[in-house]
């Protein structure tokens, strides 16, 4: 993993934390209900935790399926998975519920697990996975290259790689997603939920048609 | 239909949405009883700047005749802000209204132009049937994750009646909301307490108990429903039911707490066939079981015989027959109809098994039939029936038919057409007849007017998940 990859993955993170659908507003809630910071702290490891088994389940089957055959073509399929992903989430305005507002720490992880993977949050990273493979280093994807060290691409091994990937991610998820809790539950109050949330779905549609191109044009 | 900021008549907490601006429209469901005439959407000016303030300034006609139509409710409201299902941006722009007889739902988009809906879908009644199992669609909420509308009937038998789900963006039928049903058979209203999973159900009666008219072998043989259900929300399954006794017939309207961590609520009982008093209940939940407790009685009036109609002759009095109740979003006045007296009580409710009576207007009523200041020579028929309490409080709406042909029953010489707005001092309680809003008779072309939604929501359309 380079710099600049580990980076990318941190953003990524970063704006999937943002999101209140994938968690903070659900944290925010359970504290605001039990007039308890406490409460809301400790709804969002479980949170973190269930998008980082969605996110780390599609990083770890990238990472360890990479050849340079295997490579392009997890990156090729994958990116036009994710183009038709995206694009379905864009217009579709079907709407997914999982379960109720009182859930155990397990079953937190649980909904956020589907959201995230409803959300095709670990499709979202392809761009950054699928375009490692160390056998490619030349051409477009040469900025990209060099992640898993040589000789480990395509064993199982090379999924520790993407698991770390899925860290990285997660860790910067779970900072941005307490911080965005912390901040509405203090000081912001529930006022911006009607004056600025942006509708971010757009916005996630249309990451994940630029991240399912991206993919396609870094390796084709 | 999705907007780039949340929709701005969506508020996350019931204090909050106690601060949104005053309504400038009232959609009112008018129906013709002789199924004539299609029935129809009144749009009627709320806004007392304007020139056209308290008259019917819309109104948007039903392709067939014979609907009912009953009691509508928005496609989306602040619900959409839950952190379970959250989706707010959404648009509040559809009124979903339900055909009670007809079993067909019509879907009315009210944004080009919001004095003249335009009917952008129908789903007829074998849609319902076929995909739900019911029949005789009467109520509508917004939740959080599709749109629910309880029917009376089942699809192709009397009952059981239950709820059914309503995509909120195709408006397709999803299906019945029950996994467990139980032995709940008779439905009527429903709501919820959305934060703690909960949703409780009332019942009234089959279709063949209520179409015809109020059945008296049925009302003296306590058949109508007289029992509370508690549900778990998350897995549609009935957890507890409460039984009132069968001297009290037709447990109604529901109206929880709005205050998301309050586990109470309010119920109209219409009848006990052993005074012919109506009655309101709170419910409530300690140690994981509800409760039900009965916190105010309205008696019978006695009255003339030859004064009543021939079903009350025999009694000698007029029931008060509480049809309708409606709680304010700050939970804290119980607006109470007795549709048979023809009185309009206001109840503060702050501490919720001690009220106080703060306010009472009286309009018709079988025996009364009070006249409207505003025109003081005209007797009234009917009473006040469904009631709708402005965001803020401040303002309550009326209309005067109960049911078509529980109408002509109470009041056989006619029940007319008729809707009058109270103002409401909301610090100190108490409520006045506004003299410049009476919109009634050949305003309403015909028709008899049921039920009314105001513009932007009202306190028996939105529900929060944040205190």
């Amino acid at each position: 993993m380079t710099a600049g990859q580990l980076a990318v993955l941190a953003a990524l993170g970063a704006f999937h934390g943002l999101n209140p659908a994938m968690g903070w507003l659900f944290a925010v809630a359970r504290g605001m209900q039990e007039r308890s910071r406490t409460v809301l702290l400790w709804s969002v490891p479980p949170i973190a935790a269930g998008h980082l088994a969605s996110v780390a389940i599609v990083a770890a089957v990238v990472s360890a399926t990479e050849s340079v055959v295997a490579g392009n073509l997890v990156a090729i399929v994958g990116g036009a998975v994710l183009v038709g992903f995206g694009l379905w989430r864009l217009l579709s305005a079907r709407h997914f519920r999982w379960a109720g507002m009182r859930l155990s720490a397990a079953q937190l992880a649980g909904w956020s697990f589907l959201m995230s993977s409803a959300h095709g949050a670990g499709l979202m990273l392809l761009p950054v996975l699928a375009t490692t493979t160390p056998a490619a280093p030349a051409g477009h994807a040469a900025h990209l290259a060099a992640a898993a060290p040589a000789g480990l691409a395509g064993t199982p091994a090379a999924a520790l790689d993407g698991l770390l990937a899925a860290g990285v991610h997660t860790v910067a998820m779970f900072a941005v997603m307490a911080a965005c809790a912390l901040l509405v539950y203090e000081f912001v109050g529930l006022g911006v939920l009607r004056r600025a949330w942006f509708n971010v779905d757009k916005l996630w549609a249309a990451v994940m048609v630029a991240a399912g191109a991206l993919t396609i044009a870094l390796t084709a | 239909m999705t907007r780039w900021t949340p929709d701005p008549t969506f508020y996350p907490s019931a204090r909050d949405a106690a601060g949104a601006p005053a309504e400038q429209l009232a959609y009112v469901a008018a129906f013709d009883r002789s199924a004539e005439l299609p029935d129809a959407i009144a749009v009627v000016d709320t806004d007392p700047s304007s020139a056209s303030y308290g008259t019917v300034v819309g109104w948007t006609d039903l392709p067939h005749t014979g609907d009912e139509l009953h009691h509508f409710g928005w496609n989306a409201c602040s619900s959409a802000l839950c952190p379970t299902a959250p989706h707010p941006h959404v648009e509040r722009r559809y009124l979903i209204v339900p055909g009670l007889r007809s079993s067909r739902i019509y879907v009315l988009d009210t944004k080009a132009d919001p004095r003249n809906p335009v009917l952008v879908k129908e789903i007829p009644a074998e849609e319902l049937a076929g995909k739900a199992g019911y029949s005789r669609p009467h109520t509508i909420h917004c939740g959080p994750d599709g749109i629910y509308v309880s029917a009376l009937g089942g699809g192709s038998a009397e009952g059981p009646g239950g709820i059914a789900v309503l995509d909120h963006t195709t408006f397709e039928v999803r299906g019945a909301w029950e996994n467990d049903r139980g032995d709940q058979y008779l439905a009527y209203d429903f709501w919820w307490h959305l934060t703690r999973d909960v949703l409780v159900s009332s019942e009234w009666g089959t279709p063949s108990m209520i179409e015809d008219g109020l059945v008296p072998e049925l009302l003296l043989g306590r058949k109508y429903g007289h029992r509370l259900h508690f549900w778990d929300l998350a897995k549609r399954t009935l957890v507890q039911t409460v039984d009132l006794g069968d001297q009290y017939q037709m447990t109604l309207e529901l109206r929880p707490a709005h205050d998301p961590r309050k586990e109470y609520g309010f119920l109209g009982v219409v009848v006990s066939v052993e005074d012919l008093s109506a009655s309101v209940w709170v419910w409530q939940r300690s140690g994981g079981e509800f409760t039900v407790t009965k916190i105010i009685d309205v008696p019978a009036e006695p009255a003339d015989p030859a004064d009543l109609p021939p079903a009350l002759q025999p009694f000698g009095a007029v029931p008060p027959l509480i049809t309708d109740i409606d709680l304010s979003v700050d939970d804290r006045f119980l607006y109470v109809s007795c549709w048979g007296t023809g009185e309009l009580k206001q109840f503060d409710v702050s501490d919720p098994l001690h009220p106080v009576e703060t306010g009472s207007v009286r309009l018709g009523g079988i025996v009364g039939r009070a006249a409207h200041p505003s025109f003081p020579q005209e007797r009234l028929a009917g009473g006040p029936q469904m009631v709708e309490v402005s965001r803020d409080g401040r303002r309550v709406y009326v209309t005067n038919s109960l049911y078509g042909a529980w109408d002509d029953q109470f009041y056989p010489d006619g029940v007319g057409a008729w809707m009058a707005k109270l103002d409401v001092d909301p610090e100190a309680g108490g409520m006045t007849l506004d003299p410049r809003f009476f919109p009634h008779g050949d305003d309403f072309r015909g028709r008899r007017v049921h039920q009314t939604r105001l513009q932007g929501g009202d306190a028996s359309s939105d529900s929060y998940c944040f205190p």
